[in-house]
């Protein structure tokens, strides 16, 4: 493999830099411009969101009613998690997708890049419409994020503009899955088998088909929404003939597949990230690529474990609850290959490895937990409260979220050409890890105990465990100016950093340039 | 490249637009699916309609009492008043009976009402079949009119022989505006 040698063929008729200017950002089909572009936008969007959840915790941090008032309050649970999902967690994982698939598989560029920037700059405009509605007569979206009817149709000016909303991020998500798809399908270099791939290609080509099976379902359920509120249909209005309940059908239908979007290009980031710092190949690679394959078929039979309590057949509890609990059988293969990926490896721990492992231990955590709410016996106590709370945050924060600041730790020397710096990361990490556990972990003691969740006050007994968690939440969210410290500092310069960049590091990635030429493996690379 | 790759690759990103395309139709066929599948489960209490024909194929039961009991709700801040006309009647299963709600518009403007019912336990929602309900139409009234409101309906023998107490409940929804589209 001599792909090194791309960016010294020079054709004539070939742009070979980026444009000069800020236009260059605007009109650019370039993957790696677009990556950068799709990760620089999700870190704003983190800080917005966070910046809400602060304003829940803070209302928290005290029984009582305090800061907020509680129509607020319920925007912010609603915001915080639209933002969070649609902004930040999916958002990252696409540009994560756009810079590394292409240079990863020896492609030259995305299948189609003019739809590539289509579906990156529709975001600014969806989210400054959702966040437009902050300031709306009748305040934002209250209902949380499900949408559920006949709270959700309560939603008063702003309810169309988060329906237009919801549709342009749909929109933006399907476009870069389509363009995922056709790049994995068609750019592969020679050699490059399906069983080749590295997995986070893999891991986001399965994604993509989800991403493009689901995401219209949401499309249309919040479509049904807003026609039963304008156009005077009755999906969801019983006094119409619908049913709400149908609504959390097609919504988790949705919803179910949808948190596997935000989980399996993880899955993909720490599959790369152990081998490479425990210097051994990945354990049990083909069995990776088949759980990957089955956690994606069985999210889409086993949405209703969302709803255990709207009053279903035991028939249909046991079958929801007995497919949920299958899931737990190719993650934990996943954890056990992590696990025996690292036996006996040479391993370093810098500050990728490290938020990988604690992508591992604390993922699994949120899979325990799950595994819990699965029981759709004990769910009747669980059901909104805070035990789903500590839940999903669990798989999310130092799930997804770890994934991904793990993935840009491990990238971004290949990104920039320079090393971030090592001990500042190392503070990030510890930090972040300590503060997310004081933050979360309390969440499962309260709602075992039954402290309901989306709601601003509570009682009394439940105030100690409140104020640790609101403690928690502001060391996490000040910890991550850290980052974005060590994020600013390796962009402007550092140690220069050799093509490998990581000693145990394999991959066509590494052997481009740090940074890569803009226009890279224009010549096709050969995989043997 | 040669001629036939992009027009293949043409071909497949069709294909990938046309997905999401038929996935929200898919959206919209959950729909119907969902209405089917709660008929012939009973889920959600949805109840069943029989013709007066089946209802004369159906042998009494005049060993076993079933209680039958009546609540009525209102589903929003509304200006109705809507009660069952009596709470509870022992039935025969096989045998039509036929009882009544009243609901009164305490409102001096024209108002339209639509019950949505629902029976517990919901496995016995398919045996509990109307052959006239109230609820089947909307119900309009005139400002301050009030109505008893016609049911008729019958218990299937087949009723599983541990229920001994169906209870048939009706949420009463505002739809004035919902009729005037």
């Amino acid at each position: 493999m001599n792909a090194t040698t791309t960016d010294t063929h020079h054709d004539d008729h070939h742009d070979h830099g980026p444009a000069p200017g800020l236009m260059r950002w605007v009109t650019t089909t370039n993957h790696k411009d677009i990556g950068t572009l799709y990760l620089w936008f999700s870190l704003i969007m983190f800080f917005i969101g966070g910046a809400m959840a602060l304003v829940i915790r803070t209302e928290l941090f005290q029984p009582g009613l305090q800061v907020v008032d509680p129509q607020f309050f319920n925007t912010m649970t609603t915001m915080h998690a639209l933002i969070m999902i649609f902004g930040v967690v999916m958002p990252a994982f696409v540009g994560l997708a756009n810079w590394m698939l292409p240079i990863m598989i020896g492609a030259p560029d995305m299948a189609l890049p003019r739809m590539n920037n289509w579906s990156f700059w529709i975001l600014p405009f969806g989210f400054s419409m959702m966040l437009s509605t902050l300031f709306m007569e009748g305040g934002g979206p209250a209902s949380g994020w499900t949408l559920y009817p006949p709270l959700s149709l309560q939603t008063g000016e702003a309810f169309p503009f988060l329906i237009f909303s919801i549709h342009i991020l749909g929109i933006s998500s399907i476009m870069g899955a389509i363009n995922i798809v056709a790049t994995i399908q068609n750019l592969r270099a020679p050699g490059m088998s399906y069983m080749k791939m590295p997995l986070f290609v893999w891991t986001w080509f399965i994604t993509a088909y989800l991403l493009i099976a689901v995401m219209p379902v949401l499309a249309g359920a919040v479509t049904m929404l807003l026609t039963d509120k304008y156009f005077g249909t009755a999906f969801f209005t019983a006094g119409g003939g619908g049913d709400p309940v149908m609504f959390q059908h097609i919504f988790w239908f949705f919803g179910h597949p949808e948190v596997y979007i935000l989980i399996l290009p993880s899955f993909g980031v720490v599959s790369e990230i152990i081998p490479t710092f425990a210097r051994k190949k990945l354990f049990g690679y083909a069995s990776m690529v088949y759980a990957t394959g089955s956690i994606a078929f069985l999210s889409f039979i086993v949405w209703a474990h969302h709803m255990f309590t709207v009053g279903m057949p035991l028939s249909g509890e046991l079958f929801f609850m007995f497919a949920t609990m299958l899931i737990a059988v190719p993650t934990g293969v996943k954890v056990f290959n992590w696990v025996a990926t690292m036996w006996r490896g040479a391993m370093t721990f810098e500050t990728p490895m490290l938020f990988a492992l604690g992508f591992v231990i604390m993922f699994t955590i949120g899979g325990f937990s799950g595994v819990m709410l699965a029981l759709a016996p004990v769910d009747f106590q669980y059901h909104d409260t805070y035990f789903v709370v500590a839940h999903f945050h669990y798989v999310l924060v130092p799930g997804s979220i770890f994934a991904i600041i793990a993935a840009v730790y491990y990238w971004i020397p290949k990104w920039t050409g320079n090393m971030y710096d090592e001990k500042w990361g190392k503070i990030h990490f510890w930090t972040s890890t300590i503060f997310v556990n004081l933050l979360f972990f309390p969440m499962h003691f309260v709602g075992l105990a039954g402290m309901p969740r989306r709601i601003p006050d509570y009682a009394v007994q439940f105030a100690d465990f409140n104020a640790i968690a609101t403690v928690g939440a502001f060391g996490f969210g000040f910890a991550q100016l850290i980052f974005v410290y060590v994020v600013f500092k390796c962009v402007r310069g550092g140690e220069k950093v050799t093509d490998q960049v990581w000693e145990g590091a394999e991959g066509l990635e590494w052997t481009l340039s740090s940074p890569p030429p803009y226009h890279s493996f224009t010549d096709q690379p050969v995989v043997k | 490249m040669s001629g036939i790759r992009p027009r293949r690759n043409r071909r497949g990103v069709a294909l990938l637009f046309l997905a999401p395309v038929l996935m929200f139709g898919f959206g919209y066929l959950m729909v119907p699916i969902y209405n089917i599948f709660c008929e012939i489960t009973g889920l959600n209490g949805k109840t069943g309609v029989v013709s007066v024909s089946e209802v004369e194929g159906m042998a009494v039961d005049e060993e076993r009492m079933i209680k039958v009991e009546f609540t009525g709700s209102l589903n929003q801040y509304a200006p109705w008043d809507f009660a069952p006309s009596q709470a509870s009647m022992m039935v025969h299963p096989g045998r039509q009976y036929s009882t009544s709600y009243v609901a009164t518009n305490r409102l001096d403007q024209a108002l339209v009402g639509q019950a949505v019912p629902s029976v517990s336990p919901g496995r016995a929602a398919s045996y509990f079949s109307k052959t006239e309900c109230f609820c089947f139409t909307r119900q309009p009234f005139d400002a301050g009119e009030s109505r008893d409101m016609p049911l008729i309906f019958i218990v299937d023998p087949d009723l599983p022989r541990d229920v001994d107490t169906v209870t048939l409940s009706y949420t009463f929804f505002d739809v004035t505006e919902l009729s005037a589209n």
